[in-house]
C-alpha cells in the first residue's frame, strides 16, 4: 500500500515538474548595476516591457545584489522552467556557462558574452563601430581637440569602446589627444558615479571638452560633472540624451532592447537558435542617437558628415579596428 | 606641473570632506566612550534622507535638515542600545549599517520607483560651488592666483563647513567644560559620576553631535558631491573615517590630516591613470587602485606608532553599588 502510494506520488511529482518546466515563460537576469541604471540594463528592461505590452506575456525578472547571486538566480529560474533566460552582461558569462550545462533543455541568451554551447545564444555588438561614430562627432564638436573617455570596468569589452572612439576622433582630427580612464577593475566600477564624476573633472582640468562614458551607472556621475562644468558628454547603450539636454551631445546606442525583444519573440515562435549573433552598424544594432534633445547641438553639416561616415563603415571603406580581435589598440 | 598639483589638491578637498565630517563625528562619540562603527550607516541614511527631501521639497537646505534628523535618529538608537541598555557597541553599530543599507533601497523603491535611486537633483536641490570674492580677478596672478581661485575658492558650503569644524571641534573638546567632561567620560566615567555629573547624559549628547555630523556628511554625498542618492553610495567611507580617527589618535587636527591623506591618495589614483612613467611605462589601473590601501597599511604599521584610544571606550558604564 505504502509502495503504491509512494510510486504514485513520485509519478505525480514527475508529471507536475515536467508540466511546470514546459511553459514558465521568458525570464531575464540583470547585471549588478540593476535595471534602472539608465543605460545598459535599462535598455534590456525597456525591451522586456515592450514585449509584455505587445504580447501580454510577463517576463520574470531577477536583479542580483552581488556576484554570488547571479548563478543562484540563473539556476533557480532554470529549475522552475523559465525559457529563454536572458543574461545581461559580460560578468554573467561564467555563471551562464555552468548553469546552461546543467539544464540542456533550457534556452539561454547572453548579451555581451560568448559561450559555445548548443543551448546558448550569444549576442554581441560591434561597439567599436558605434564608438567610432560618436568619436567622430566628439572631434567635430571639440574646440580644444582634447577628448575624454571614461570606461567602467577595465575589461577588453570596454577597451573596445575606447579604441573605436579614439579611432573616430583621430579620423576627424588626427592630432587630437584622447584621455582614457577606467573606473576600476571589479563589477562595482559600473555603479560608482562619485568616481565617475572625479574622473570626468580630472579630464576637464586636462583640457577635455567632450567626454564619452562607457560605464553603465557610473556614467551618471560623468554626465553630472559635464553639466556642472559646462562641457559636453556622450551617453552609452540606451539613448541618454534626455538626461541633460544641451549637455548630452549624443548617445552611442546599443540596441539591447531589440536584442532582448527578438529573443523573447523568436522563442515564443519556436525560431530561437543557438550560436552567435553579431550586431553592427549595418544591422542597426549600434548607432548614434539624434533626437529633440540634442538637435540644437548637432548642426546639419555634422549630421551629413555622420551619415557619410556611417555609410563608409557599412560599405567597408573605413575599417574600424576591433580591440578584442588582437587585444591591443593598433590602427 | 604646478597646475596639476593644484588640481589634485583641489580634488583632495572634495574627496576628503565627507571623511573629515564622519571622522569628527566618530571623535565626539569615541571620546565619550562610545565605539561607533555605525558611521557608515548613519552617513548612508543621511545621504538618502537628504536626496529624498531635497527632491520632494526642492531645497538642499531642507534636505540637509532631514539628513541630520535621520542620522540623529539612528545615533539615538545606537545610544539607546549602548548607553541605556549597555549593549555591545560593535553589534549595535553593525546592525545600524545593515538596516540602513537595506532600508534606503526599499524606501527608495517604494517612494520613487527608480530602482532604489532618488530622482536626479538639479538647481536649488543641490549645494553649489561658491566663488569667493576676487577669485576671478586674482586668477591671473601667478602662483597665488591659481591657489586662491582653483584651490580655495569654488567649493560648496559644506566643504568650508567641514574644515571650519576642525578648529571648532578642537575648541569644544579641549577648551570647554563640556569637552572636559566628554573626555573624562571616555577615560574614567566613575570619576565623572563621583563628581555628580550624569555619565549617560554626557554620552547621549556626544552621540547626538555624532549624528548631526554624520548627517552633514551624508547630505554632502548626495546633494553636493553627487546629484542624487544611489544604493550603497557611502562605499566604505565610514570605515575609512574610522581608520583616520585611529590614525589621527583621536585628535581633531591630526585626524583632519589623516583624512586629507586618504583623499589625496584617492585623487592621485584618479589622475595617475594612463600616465606613462618614464622607464616603467603605463601603470596598470589595478596597481594604482591598490595604492591608497597599501600606503595606509604601511603608514599605520610603520610610522605613526602606537595609537591608544580613550580608556573606557566600548565599555558600558555600570554604577558600582556595594
Amino acid at each position: 500500500m505504502k509502495g503504491v502510494f509512494l510510486a504514485s506520488a513520485t509519478a505525480f511529482a514527475i508529471a507536475a515538474s515536467s508540466a511546470y518546466a514546459k511553459d514558465a515563460g521568458p525570464a531575464v537576469v540583470f547585471d549588478k548595476a540593476g535595471k534602472f541604471d539608465k543605460s545598459f540594463n535599462q535598455g534590456v528592461y525597456e525591451g522586456s516591457k515592450k514585449y509584455t505590452a505587445d504580447t501580454g506575456i510577463k517576463v520574470r525578472e531577477f536583479e542580483p545584489k552581488n556576484e554570488a547571486q547571479v548563478e543562484q538566480g540563473l539556476r533557480r529560474l532554470a529549475k522552475r522552467g523559465y525559457s529563454p533566460i536572458v543574461a545581461v552582461g559580460f560578468n554573467q558569462t561564467s555563471a551562464v556557462e555552468k548553469v546552461a550545462k546543467d539544464f540542456p533543455e533550457i534556452h539561454f541568451t547572453i548579451i555581451d558574452g560568448v559561450i559555445n554551447l548548443p543551448n546558448v545564444q550569444s549576442i554581441v555588438f560591434k561597439e567599436h563601430e558605434g564608438s567610432f561614430l560618436v568619436g567622430a562627432l566628439a572631434a567635430m564638436k571639440s574646440k580644444t581637440d582634447t577628448i575624454g573617455f571614461v570606461g567602467g570596468m577595465d575589461i577588453p569589452l570596454i577597451r573596445k569602446f575606447g579604441c573605436g572612439y579614439e579611432q573616430g576622433v583621430k579620423y576627424i582630427t588626427p592630432n587630437a589627444t584622447v584621455i582614457q580612464n577606467m573606473t576600476g577593475s571589479t563589477g562595482a566600477a559600473f555603479n560608482d558615479p562619485t568616481k565617475g564624476s572625479e574622473l570626468a573633472k580630472g579630464q576637464f582640468s586636462q583640457g577635455a571638452d567632450v567626454v564619452f562614458a562607457a560605464a553603465g551607472g557610473t556614467g551618471i556621475g560623468v554626465y553630472q560633472a559635464a553639466a556642472d562644468a559646462g562641457k559636453y558628454a556622450i551617453g552609452v547603450d540606451s539613448n541618454q540624451n534626455y538626461l541633460h539636454p544641451g549637455v548630452m551631445l549624443t548617445s552611442m546606442v546599443k540596441r539591447v532592447d531589440q536584442a532582448a525583444y527578438n529573443t523573447y519573440e523568436s522563442a515564443a515562435k519556436g525560431t530561437w537558435t543557438s550560436g552567435m549573433t553579431v550586431l553592427g552598424l549595418a544591422e542597426n544594432g549600434v548607432g548614434w542617437a539624434y533626437d529633440d534633445n540634442n538637435k540644437a547641438d548637432v548642426t546639419d553639416e555634422m549630421k551629413a558628415k555622420m551619415s557619410d561616415i556611417r555609410a563608409k563603415i557599412v560599405s567597408g571603406e573605413i575599417k574600424v579596428h576591433d580591440y578584442m580581435a588582437t587585444n591591443s589598440c593598433t590602427f | 606641473m604646478f597646475e596639476t598639483l593644484i588640481l589634485i589638491l583641489d580634488a583632495t578637498l572634495r574627496v576628503s570632506t565627507p571623511l573629515i565630517l564622519a571622522a569628527l563625528a566618530g571623535l565626539f562619540s569615541e571620546r565619550a566612550g562610545i565605539v561607533d562603527i555605525g558611521l557608515e550607516g548613519k552617513m548612508l541614511g543621511g545621504a538618502f534622507a537628504a536626496a529624498a527631501a531635497a527632491s520632494v521639497f526642492g531645497s538642499a537646505w531642507i534636505g540637509l535638515g532631514f539628513a541630520i534628523i535621520a542620522s540623529v535618529g539612528l545615533a539615538l538608537v545606537h545610544g539607546f542600545a549602548c548607553i541605556t541598555h549597555r549593549g555591545d557597541h560593535i553589534v549595535s553599530g553593525v546592525a545600524i549599517n545593515t538596516v540602513v543599507a537595506g532600508l534606503t533601497i526599499t524606501l527608495g523603491l517604494d517612494w520613487f520607483s527608480m530602482g532604489g535611486q532618488t530622482p536626479a537633483l538639479s538647481g536649488d536641490e543641490r549645494f553649489f560651488a561658491i566663488t569667493l570674492p576676487f577669485a576671478d580677478a586674482l586668477a591671473d596672478v601667478p602662483v597665488i592666483g591659481l591657489i586662491y581661485s582653483e584651490l580655495i575658492s569654488g567649493h560648496n558650503i559644506l566643504v568650508y563647513l567641514a574644515f571650519a569644524l576642525v578648529p571648532a571641534t578642537y575648541w569644544v573638546v579641549f577648551k570647554t567644560r563640556f569637552g572636559l567632561r566628554l573626555r573624562a567620560v571616555g577615560e574614567n566615567p566613575h570619576a565623572v559620576d563621583t563628581a555628580g555629573i550624569s555619565v549617560a547624559f554626557i554620552r547621549y549628547r556626544a552621540v547626538i553631535i555624532c549624528g548631526v555630523l554624520c548627517g552633514i556628511a551624508g547630505a554632502y554625498l548626495s546633494t553636493a558631491h553627487n546629484a542624487g542618492f544611489l544604493k550603497d553610495m557611502s562605499a566604505g567611507k565610514g570605515y575609512m573615517a574610522l581608520a583616520a580617527l585611529i590614525f589621527g589618535k583621536w585628535r581633531p587636527v591630526p585626524v583632519m590630516f589623516a583624512c586629507l591623506l586618504f583623499g589625496f591618495l584617492d585623487a592621485v589614483a584618479v589622475r595617475m591613470q594612463g600616465v606613462v612613467v618614464p622607464g616603467i611605462g603605463e601603470i596598470p589601473v589595478q596597481a594604482i587602485e591598490v595604492l591608497p590601501y597599501v600606503l595606509t597599511v604601511l603608514l599605520l604599521a610603520g610610522f605613526i606608532g602606537k595609537a591608544v584610544g580613550p580608556k573606557a571606550v566600548g565599555r558600558p558604564y555600570v554604577k558600582e553599588r556595594a
